[in-house]
């Protein structure tokens, strides 16, 4: 019996490290996926989180500066202001009406800070018929 | 057109019923004609499903854009190969392909053991035929390939398609699917074997040998697919890696690690009649994964960049998958009795035990994966609040599972079963032990910090010199015999055990791979905005924008830098990154730029232009150790085909020649 006890020993102590290690990488990088109107009603408790929110980018709101891309999401009547601060080249995809991911945090100034775009061609989908195109699926 | 391909899968629907009825009926009341109609019916369906795909791939070529499949996926100026691959480039039609695969393995493993295994057969081809069922039933009601467009009651076409996804026009990109869904689809055949030997309650281990060779391809060609899945990333997404953790990635790596445990496990299961209900999960638990994958990319449950569209398909499948789940769970459960270990664990120090901790680990690395990918859909459920997490949870857990894999590759082979003496742990880990903490000590000196990167060196090194240690020893042993020159000893040594030394060459590609993989650690990058003539410094390399030019070509208009890269002042060659848009798609692509070399790769892509429209944004990477990871990849391939080769010698301690069916020949 004394040599199951050491099977059950390591087994316990890997699975535990590698518990522990999940918890903190779920800690670390959990991102909440919102919408535009969740964002503008969750006021201070959305300066705290990762936000993911999603959106159409507003025609002609791209608006390139060295390292800073700033452009507007909109669902709806609804706009937020984005700039875009992270280290990797926009992707293709991201181009004025297409569906984009903002990946960030919500600044004081009410300015979506984002380090991460991902982005959907919105021409690219096929359009449900009797239904206008949604955003990506969050 | 479409209607005789809409026509033939409904009749491989009706076909399939039939078939499933006769070879279950066959089997109950013993009537040998049924049996016989049944293989017959294995063969209807596939000439049927093959008829559809061939009409479907006859309208592509014919631009037939009534077919709503093909006016989302194909165009006029699309070039022949990518016309051919559109087949599998969207929705409906990867559906019919998957299926087309599946109905191909059906004929071929049925055709191939129907005389052997009379007594399983019928179930193997009810349950081969159920899994078809269900494939026939999603290509005809909710994802028709034939669908026609209509407008106000009448059929119309659209002057020209949508065209193919200008990131799927790549060369690996062809091969990509057909690889990951030959690799997918060919689980179906061991998981038929494994539930109808547990059906009969087979005596021995029959069903493994005989899925033995099928097993190996499958996973040989799930693991081409998943890595040239990573190269397309590499080549043409611009990003400079080749794995994101996106949720598409991970359903190709789920059965990954589940198949890579049960061809490990598997092997208790031949030698010593352990792990059998393990074995049975793992291979349903496979299975599963496969088709969940298939799942998870179309059902748009987890968004990811590079999915299908959604629609109303993910019912089906969650369906089907509860269905299977169940009744698999059922038949394990009701003969555990059967499935009873002949042995036990004795030692930690073992072969047992590191086969019983490669299991462990490899699943707890499926299972994080899993739940990191589902995250959203969990943490919705239970909170109410959409949770994702990003790739570094995957990495905090996966890169410590990854290394310890690595440690168990290197002392599970050698560790003896039953248990280990002192002696010879000393006799084979001492010297690989010693020189990979010198080689660590060196690192250090040279400022090797990074704990992981250490890490995985010098396990590398420890792994690479116990497998050359080995085919070392070997091949002295036969050249003390009068064997001749080093090299054909060492030849003849892997042709007298294929299996083990084909497995040592398929370690040695993954230490090459985690070689590639530990680089990642040291990748550095520069981006700027340059006009012609300016300069772009990346640690010993400079970029130097040389040139600016337009092209245009039917099937896209592109923008084309050339940059002078030298080394430490030194010119070496131009590079030639480009941005190109595509007229059918309307959709821009950066085409990347690549300098291979094995020590680093230099990699330059054109992100884009300012916002002004007159500086390109020129971004450089420098990638160390990469090409490892696909030089690895193509050793793993080399060590599998040669595992794949019958052994010279029948070892004596091969159990399953002893018991079972399979000593007359090694099947596929």
């Amino acid at each position: 019996m004394k040599k199951y006890w050491k099977f059950a020993a390591i087994i316990v102590v890997v699975l535990a490290t590698l518990g522990w290690l999940a918890v903190a990488g779920i800690k670390e990088t959990s991102t909440y996926y919102i919408t535009l109107t969740e964002l503008q009603q969750m006021q201070a408790k959305a300066l705290e989180r990762r936000l993911r929110v999603a959106g159409d980018v507003e025609p002609g709101s791209i608006v390139r500066n060295a390292g800073r891309v700033e452009f507007t999401l909109r669902q709806g009547d609804l706009k937020q202001k984005v700039v875009y601060t992270g280290r990797e080249p926009l992707p293709d995809t991201f181009k004025d009406n297409a569906n984009a991911l903002a990946d960030g945090r919500l600044g004081r100034d009410g300015v979506f800070e984002a380090k991460k775009i991902q982005a959907k061609c919105a021409s690219k989908y096929e359009a449900k018929p009797g239904a206008s195109p949604g955003g990506p699926q969050t | 057109m479409e209607n005789l391909g809409a026509l033939a899968l409904l009749l491989a629907f009706c076909f399939a019923v039939y078939t499933i009825l006769a070879a279950l009926v066959g089997k109950w009341k013993d009537r040998a004609y049924l049996a016989r109609s049944a293989e017959r019916g294995v063969l209807v369906v596939w000439g049927l499903v093959t008829t559809a795909s061939g009409l479907l791939i006859y309208l592509l070529f014919q631009n037939d854009f009534r077919l709503s499949f093909i006016a989302g996926h194909s165009n006029r100026d699309l070039t022949g190969v990518y016309k051919f691959a559109a087949w599998w480039g969207g929705q409906e039609g990867s559906l019919l392909f998957w299926l087309w695969i599946l109905s191909t393995y059906t004929l071929v493993a049925v055709y191939r053991n129907r005389r052997k295994h009379r007594d399983m057969i019928g179930y193997v081809i009810a349950i081969l035929m159920a899994v078809q069922l269900f494939f026939l039933i999603m290509v005809t009601i909710p994802a028709s390939p034939f669908q026609v467009l209509a407008a106000n009651g009448e059929i119309t076409a659209v002057p020209d398609g949508r065209g193919l996804n200008p990131l799927l026009q790549y060369p690996a990109m062809v091969i990509h699917p057909p690889m990951l869904y030959l690799g997918y689809v060919g689980f179906a055949v061991p998981f038929a074997f494994a539930m109808a030997a547990l059906i009969t309650r087979q005596k021995g281990d029959a069903w493994i040998a005989t899925t033995r060779v099928w097993t190996m391809l499958t996973w040989l060609f799930q693991t081409c697919g998943v890595i040239l899945g990573g190269r397309w990333a590499y080549a043409v997404l611009g990003w400079s890696g080749y794995w994101a953790w996106d949720p598409v990635e991970n359903a190709s790596l789920l059965p990954w690690l589940t198949s890579t445990a049960f061809l490990h496990s598997v092997m208790m299961q031949e030698k010593k009649g352990m792990m059998k209900v393990w074995n049975m999960a793992l291979i349903a638990g496979t299975f599963f994964l496969c088709i969940f994958g298939t799942f998870l990319t179309r059902s748009g449950i987890v968004s990811s960049v590079h999915a299908f569209s959604e629609g109303p398909i993910g019912k089906y499948f969650a369906t089907f998958i509860a269905i299977g789940l169940a009744g698999t769970v059922y038949l394990i459960l009701d003969r555990l009795d059967y499935l009873k270990s002949e042995n036990q664990l004795e030692s930690v120090v073992s072969r047992e035990s590191s086969f019983l901790f490669n299991n462990l680990i490899l699943l707890a690395s499926c299972f994080s994966v899993l739940w990191g990918t589902m995250f959203p859909v969990i943490s919705e459920a239970v909170t109410g609040e959409k949770i994702s997490v990003g790739p570094p949870f995957f990495n905090k857990v996966n890169v410590p599972i990854g290394l310890f894999l690595l440690f168990l590759t290197g002392v599970g082979p050698l560790f003896a079963w039953r248990r280990t003496s002192v002696e010879s742990l000393k006799r084979n880990f001492l010297w690989p032990g010693v020189i990979s903490l010198a080689l660590g000590a060196v690192l250090v000196a040279f400022q090797v910090w990074h704990f992981y990167a250490l890490m995985s060196f010098m396990l590398c090194m420890f792994v690479a010199l116990t497998i050359l240690i080995e085919f070392y020893k070997g091949s002295r042993a036969i050249q003390a015999k009068g064997g001749g020159v080093l090299a054909r000893c060492m030849v003849e040594l892997t042709h007298r055990n294929t299996r083990r030394y084909g497995g040592y060459i398929i370690h040695m590609g993954i230490v090459f791979m985690f070689i590639g993989f530990t680089g990642q650690a040291f990748n550095s990058e520069a981006q700027e905005e340059m006009s012609v003539g300016d300069t772009l410094k990346l640690g010993h390399y400079s970029f130097r924008l040389a040139d600016l030019q337009k092209r245009n070509s039917p099937n896209y208009a592109s923008t084309a830098a050339t940059i002078e890269v030298s080394r430490d002042g030194k010119f070496l060659q131009n590079m030639y990154p480009e941005q190109r848009f595509y007229h059918a798609s309307q959709q821009p692509t950066s085409e990347v730029a690549i300098k291979p070399q094995l020590k680093e790769d230099v990699y330059v892509v054109f992100a884009g232009m300012s916002n002004d429209q007159q500086k390109p944004v020129i971004h450089a990477y420098l990638n160390p150790l990469v090409n490892w990871v696909w030089l690895g990849a193509l050793v793993v391939i080399f060590g599998t085909v040669i595992a794949l080769v019958p052994s010279k010698v029948k070892l004596a301690y091969a159990r399953t020649q002893v018991v079972g069916t399979a000593k007359h020949e090694v099947p596929v």
